[in-house]
């Protein structure tokens, strides 16, 4: 295709515009890389001199030790609870219809409207009110609801590219339903559920607002813990856990877009 | 109907219990709310309507206009600068290309939202980073205000939502047939007219889910109007939450929490009805 004057110097100014979008976007990353090699606990820029005592302190810190570790318990039990729970619903969803269904599904995926501290609000005012105690359990509930509308919409979306010739052929041979779901649905679904499962493992670990009110000083995960010292220091120690977790991310994001396609995980490919 | 086979309600099982858990979290906040507040203490009172008359006083009236204005600031920009990123995402001719935008765009998704609240502060500090570079080139004497206010929470919010709404429209735009474009450029129209008659009404389900997501996570943010805000903003959540842990008033926060999520409602209903009424018209 021929492309006059103007066109071309309208694509030149939408790619300097994305250009400078990304740049926004990238723009605190790449400033809190810097603050982490700053040698003086004062910020300032640029930096008058560069030591990597932050990364050591922020890996000496025992409250994010403690935080890591329980965010990674919370995180494993409420993203696999959650694929759980929202495969075996999206299965029967999708598979049958039964009274009450619309609302159940309505309920289920309520959380990515609900703020997230209410959420957190209403679980801690039940642990009170009922004198449990605020341990792994509740802050697993709670993640388990706020993560559980991605995992089924990861579950639809590998349902619905799922052939159902497949399962009607099973069950023409003889299959029973129950074995329909698992030797034949079950094992198509896996790749789209080992996605879901990430997402939902991602998200979790990340969960800041609704954790904030459910964790105790015991069970606080790695985010609350992060919270709790910016507000109490002032030192560039959090610059450095936040570039130990921008590296992490972003090479788990590369590394998902190169073996899984994250398009396709995220719904936006090409068709 | 088809009969159920047994296995049915073993998978029924665990999303009812899970959401019999939701109702109960919910009911408890409105029993709170209801009930009167003893100084001091987390036991409750009776039975009281008093909690919601308080939500009249000035301060949280002004908490509730001061949420929905950052939450429309918010999704406006995050529009604005999501639609061209996602438009170039889904359109750049070249595979590293999408890639590079897709990684750049959504990694901050998975970062949280104390990482990247805590990065803006270093960035939007007054001896941070654009403090720094506009006193160095000399443009300026003294540091900008940015941090404690609204502009600020509002860039970084914007940072903060514009993933979820680069997705949305990603997938609003992905699922539009490209003939309609080609043809309205066969028929004579520049690329700026194609863009604005077909492919702009054409991505609108893109763009309303995307403004809506973005609204209500802006409404339910808390690290960021917290942090950045320094309690010079004060939002519905950072009320919740000060209300919930400083001074333990839990039937407050629960009446707030309840008021926060009936106006959530009323404007997501809100903008709803006006983008139907808005289609209805473009198909007129």
């Amino acid at each position: 295709m021929k492309r006059s004057r103007s066109d071309q110097l309208l694509l030149r100014c939408g790619q300097i515009g994305i250009v400078m979008i990304l740049l926004f976007v990238m723009l605190p990353a790449i400033v809190v890389t810097i603050a982490s090699f700053n040698a003086s606990s004062v910020l300032a820029f640029p930096p008058r001199g560069y030591s990597l005592k932050w990364f050591q302190n922020a890996i000496a810190y025992r409250d994010f030790q403690q935080g890591l570790w329980n965010g990674l318990i919370v995180t494993l039990w409420a993203s696999t609870l959650a694929t759980l729970i929202g495969t075996t619903l999206a299965i029967i969803i999708k598979r049958y219809n039964f009274q009450g269904k619309q609302f159940l599904e309505g309920l289920l995926l309520s959380p990515l409207f609900i703020p997230h501290f209410m959420v957190g609000l209403g679980l801690l005012m039940l642990v009170s009110q009922f004198n449990l105690t605020r341990g792994y359990a509740v802050v697993v509930f709670c993640h388990v609801l706020l993560v559980l509308p991605f995992v089924l919409r990861s579950v639809y979306v590998s349902l619905h590219n799922l052939d159902l010739r497949t399962e009607l052929v099973a069950a023409s041979l003889g299959a029973t339903p129950l074995r329909v779901v698992t030797s034949i649905t079950l094992p198509q679904l896996l790749p789209g559920l080992a996605g879901g499962w990430l997402f939902a493992a991602i998200l979790s670990f990340n969960e800041f607002t609704a954790s904030l009110f459910v964790t105790s000083q015991s069970t606080q995960t790695l985010p609350v813990a992060m919270y709790n010292y910016v507000r109490e220091y002032a030192d560039p120690t959090l610059a450095a856990v936040s570039v130990i977790y921008i590296v992490i991310t972003a090479t788990l994001m590369i590394v998902a877009n190169r073996f899984m396609g994250l398009g396709g995980i995220l719904n936006v490919e090409k068709k | 109907m088809q009969k159920k086979p047994r296995f049915f309600y073993w998978f029924l099982l665990p999303s009812t219990l899970t959401a019999f858990g939701l109702i109960v979290a919910m009911l408890a906040i409105l029993q709170y709310s209801v009930r009167s507040y003893i100084p001091g203490s987390l036991e409750v009172g009776g039975f009281t309507f008093d909690n919601f008359i308080s939500l009249l006083r000035p301060l949280y009236a002004s908490a509730f206009l001061e949420t929905v204005l950052l939450s429309l600031y918010t999704a406006i920009f995050t529009l604005i600068i999501g639609y061209p990123l996602a438009y170039a995402m889904i359109r750049a001719r070249k595979s590293w290309c999408r890639s590079t935008i897709l990684i750049i765009s959504i990694t901050p998704l998975f970062l949280g939202e104390v990482v990247r609240t805590y990065s803006w502060i270093i960035v939007l500090g007054s001896t941070g980073f654009i403090n720094s570079l506009l006193m160095g080139v000399g443009l300026i004497e003294r540091p900008l205000r940015l941090m404690f206010t609204q502009l600020g929470v509002v860039i970084a919010l914007v940072h903060v939502t514009l993933p979820i709404m680069v997705l949305m429209l990603a997938a609003g735009l992905s699922h539009i047939d490209r003939s309609y474009e080609r043809a309205a450029i066969s028929l004579g129209a520049g690329p700026v007219r194609a863009f604005l008659t077909v492919t702009l009404p054409l991505s609108m389900p893109g763009i309303v889910a995307g403004t809506m997501t973005s609204f209500a996570w802006t409404f339910s943010a808390f690290a960021t109007p917290q942090l950045i805000g320094g309690g010079q903003v004060n939002t519905i959540s950072t009320l919740v939450y000060q209300l919930g842990f400083s001074s333990l008033n839990f039937p407050f926060a629960a009446s707030l929490s309840i008021a926060g999520l009936v106006l959530t409602v009323i404007v997501l209903w809100l903008a709803k009805r006006v983008t139907n009424a808005v289609e209805r018209l473009g198909v007129n």
